[in-house]
């Protein structure tokens, strides 16, 4: 045990071989993830040309030397957009994840914790909850809140908090029930500082794993919702409304500009999925 | 069965039985639903002496432990540590810290006793951070300390459960039971998951960790030659009741209730021949 | 490694007549992704009727020389040696004779519960060998069922095998499994710790039944454990393993006063008196050692042993016999009457 005092170069070759251990699948998921991330970031500064300048006459035409991935229906560059777009496209599924994550594991926690009672209430409101198709809940938090991401993930949230719930509270009531917890009230140890010390660092290589898995059903849904016209509203950049505003292509034979951005988001998907999938096998 | 010691007797003739109790039980009672747990169990342990509480699966003695700790709540009798009741759950913070200080327990999966996370010397400090204020410098020494009395080495002080077998599992969570410096230690089958080997090695160090604290053990045990080897005294229960109890040797020696005799008979010896019991094995549902 | 041929001389005599021989069996499994040895020269015999103990605690490899014995061993092991049945290769078996040779031999387990299909009936479960193997008809399977469950002890069998598993404790259940493994008319039964999750109550029963259906039916034992009192009270010779290797083979009744191995002493002098309580155990010092812990070339035993020598750890020791019984100790023959049990030293 001498993390504490690792040379960075040990720290490399550590990571390294954590990487490695992924193997090819996970290896090519971690480098598209990394790929994502640098766009949603850096993108708007990457894009080659004004994502949001329409040129009609401009209108889908296929790549040339500059624009290598052509035009949109407005004749805007295509690589620009898809760069500027990483970023609501990201960022939405990572408030809908970061928000059912923080309700669902605390109300598990606490309910798996306290027991009786509360914990079947708990279960029921959930199974209520649980019903409502996510994307039909986000719809209509839409036409009540108004058009835009920040309603739409928020609903999409509270969709999903029942699953993540539903998994955590398994998990925190085997936990609950091992001996070393039962150690530690015996100590004296307050019910809080154990949740948070002990009991739900324990959970985190679950909790990360339902959150991969989770984020790409949330990429799809509020994808989805883009498309419908309720989520990130147009001019702004988003794979979702790419989709939805050339479609127009499509019949006109020239689907490319549609169909790149739902590669963007097919191949995000299943990145989060198949490394889900490699962090819970080790969980 | 007219020799039995009815429960809740004090023992006169017991010549160390003069101090003040370190911890007395009065008409201990738990139901589950209709299943009556744990039936009218009153003991008590002068300080410094040990206590077995000998049972088989069913007999109600890890209830009593959970009781004495308070992991569950009594639904009739009193349980008196150091002169205080805890019959009842706490409700203060410092109050719950303070029982903590006078009762702890080890139970017996040494696998499942550690948070899987954490170092032997991490999981004692934190019991110390806890219960004392005392400098890091301090809490250091008493940590080593602390795992120098259970046998630690500084190696295995360091490392993380996985990487320590079963017993020495065993000796982080007497160590971490310790750190507390409880009166009563409630050793929960303890030593019944190791192997042979290394629960002579426990043992001893119990032995030891007596010799030097001063500290009482309830040991809940099925194992009567560990109970022999650790305890002046013992109460046996069946099916939550007491049906015998007295000091260890006579308990085991002239064993009164037939019960008792039946358990002394069923343990394996060189020589020994085991028995069928036509009609017993009926019983179970 | 050393040259195994004294060790499969040294037991070739007793092997003649067995019912069971296994020799020299070496077996590699993979750990840590490296092929290492789990069981190293176990050779071992059961003649017909006999009970063997086999007391080891954990990682000795006791209850992988069960599964090697019932071709149980996980995919991928490495097998050296043999394993002989009624004078057959049993690892050379395959299908129909594979499935002949275990109803031959049956096999009990620790934890009952885990080895039952909680979905389904007693009945249903007592009977399926006897429905699929010996094509009995499903009224004479029950019917025999019935008669197996009473003679284990268990009265009003008719309703017993009408219940599921979870209406039953763990000691009933453990008769059921008894009475199931010894339907097929079995002459080997592997016992691996089937009394350890039992309350000794409960366990002296159980031997007590074990004990009696094995003569009635001649059925010949191999009894793993890790209670030494108990293998050496119901078997009639007991070997004992320490990391991979046996150590000692014994008759039971000298096991005590007079064994041939130190490990042998000092796992009985380490376990506490029920008569007298000791001053201070005669702990080990260190922990069990699995095979592939062990030093390969010398005493696996020695790095804890108090008497051990120069000799012991000049190389891996052979089989010795000494006494009627065999040993892996070099000092044997010079420690003999100095390793007794005694107490209170």
């Amino acid at each position: 045990m001498t993390t504490a005092i690792a040379l960075p170069q040990e720290g490399l070759r550590r990571a390294a071989g954590r990487f490695r251990a992924l193997g090819p699948a996970g290896m090519a998921s971690a480098v598209v993830l990394l790929i994502a991330l640098v766009a949603a970031v850096f993108g708007p500064m990457l894009a080659p040309h004004d994502p949001n300048l329409p040129n009609l006459s401009l209108a889908f035409v296929g790549p040339t030397g500059g624009h290598p991935l052509g035009f949109d229906f407005q004749g805007r560059d295509v690589l620009s957009r898809l760069l500027a777009g990483a970023q609501s496209s990201l960022l939405g599924p990572l408030l809908v994840v970061a928000m059912a994550m923080a309700a669902g594991v605390l109300l598990a926690v606490v309910s798996a914790w306290r027991g009786g009672a509360l914990d079947a209430g708990v279960s029921s409101v959930l199974d209520i909850v649980f019903a409502f198709p996510g994307i039909l809940l986000a719809v209509l938090a839409t036409a009540v809140f108004g058009a835009g991401l920040t309603a739409a993930s928020i609903a999409l949230a509270v969709a999903y908090m029942p699953y993540v719930a539903r998994v955590i509270r398994g998990a925190a009531l085997r936990e609950r029930a091992r001996p070393y917890v039962a150690a530690l009230e015996v100590q004296g140890v307050s019910a809080t500082a154990i949740c948070t010390r002990h009991l739900v660092p324990n959970l985190v290589p679950l909790i990360v794993a339902q959150s991969t898995i989770m984020f790409g059903y949330a990429m799809v849904d509020l994808a989805a919702i883009s498309f419908l016209g309720l989520g990130v509203q147009p001019p702004a950049a988003n794979w979702g409304v790419m989709i939805s505003e050339n479609q127009t292509g499509i019949p006109q034979g020239y689907p490319l500009p549609a169909l790149l951005a739902g590669i963007c988001i097919v191949v995000v998907v299943i990145a989060v999925n198949v490394l889900g999938e490699r962090l819970f096998e080790r969980a | 069965m007219p020799s039995v010691t009815k429960s809740g007797q004090t023992r006169p003739q017991d010549p160390a039985d003069d101090g003040a109790p370190v911890l007395e039980v009065t008409g201990l009672r738990k139901e589950f639903g209709d299943l009556v747990a744990v039936d009218n169990v009153s003991l008590r342990l002068p300080a410094g002496r040990s206590l077995a509480i000998v049972g088989e699966s069913g007999s109600g003695k890890t209830t009593v432990a959970r009781m004495l700790v308070g992991l569950e709540r009594p639904t009739a009798g009193t349980i008196v540590v150091c002169g205080q009741d805890r019959s009842r759950p706490s409700r203060s913070a410092r109050t719950r810290r303070r029982r903590g200080r006078q009762v702890q327990i080890v139970f017996q999966d040494p696998y499942t006793s550690l948070d899987p996370r954490q170092s032997a010397e991490s999981a004692i400090a934190e019991v110390l951070r806890l219960h004392q204020r005392t400098a890091p410098g301090d809490r250091a020494r008493r940590v080593a300390e602390l795992t120098e009395l259970v046998g630690l080495d500084a190696r295995q002080a360091r490392a993380l459960p996985r990487g320590l077998s079963g017993g020495q599992r065993q000796r982080v969570a007497i160590a971490r039971a310790l750190a507390a410096e409880p009166r009563v230690l409630i050793l929960d089958e303890s030593v019944a998951a190791l192997d042979v080997s290394i629960q002579a090695q426990v043992l001893n160090t119990l032995a030891d960790i007596r010799d030097r604290t001063g500290v009482s053990y309830v040991l809940i045990s099925h194992d009567l030659a560990v109970v022999r080897q650790l305890t002046d005294d013992a109460i046996v229960l069946r099916r939550g009741q007491v049906v015998e109890q007295g000091p260890t040797s006579s308990v085991l020696d002239h064993p009164q209730h037939e019960y008792t005799q039946l358990l002394r008979a069923s343990v394996p010896r060189p020589g020994w021949k085991p028995v069928r019991r036509p009609g017993v094995a009926a019983g179970t549902p | 490694m050393t040259d195994p041929a004294p060790a499969v001389t040294a037991v070739a005599a007793e092997t003649e007549a067995a019912l069971l021989s296994v020799t020299g069996l070496t077996v590699r499994l993979s750990v840590d992704g490296r092929m290492q040895p789990v069981l190293r020269e176990v050779s071992l015999a059961v003649r017909a009727g006999e009970a063997v103990g086999l007391v080891g605690e954990s990682g000795s490899g006791k209850s992988m020389t069960a599964r090697a014995v019932d071709r149980l061993l996980p995919d991928g092991a490495e097998v050296e040696g043999s394993i002989r049945f009624d004078g057959a290769d049993v690892r050379g078996l395959r299908g129909q004779d594979l499935r002949r040779y275990r109803q031959q031999v049956a096999m009990i387990f620790q934890d009952p519960r885990a080895h039952v299909n909680p979905v389904r009936r007693i009945g249903d479960f007592m009977t399926e060998a006897l429905r699929t193997n010996q094509r009995a008809g499903s009224s004479e399977a029950l019917g025999r069922a019935a008669d197996m469950l009473d003679q284990v002890g268990i009265d009003n069998p008719g309703k017993r095998l009408r219940q599921y598993p979870h209406e039953l404790s763990g000691g009933m259940l453990q008769r059921v499994m008894i009475a199931t493994a010894l339907l097929t008319r079995p002459r080997l039964l592997l016992a691996d710790e089937p009394t350890t999750a039992l309350d000794v109550t409960t366990q002296s029963e159980v031997m007590a039944i074990l004990d009696e259906l094995r003569r009635e039916y001649s059925l010949a034992m191999l009894f793993i454990t890790h209670d030494l009192e108990l293998a050496a009270a119901v078997c009639d010779r007991t070997a004992v393993m320490y990391a991979g290797q046996i150590v000692e083979t014994r008759e039971s009744r000298l096991l005590h006063e007079d064994p041939l191995h130190p490990y042998t002493s000092a796992l009985a002098a380490a376990r506490p008196d029920i008569e007298r309580a000791a001053r201070r155990l005669n702990a080990i010092p260190g922990r069990p050692l699995s095979a592939f812990e062990a030093p390969a070339d010398e005493c696996a035993f020695a790095p804890r042993c108090p008497h051990a020598a120069e000799p012991c750890r000049a190389g891996l020791p052979p089989l010795i016999e000494l006494a009627g019984g065999v040993t892996r100790c070099v000092r044997a023959e010079e420690l003999r009457g100095r390793l007794g049990v005694s107490i209170d030293a």
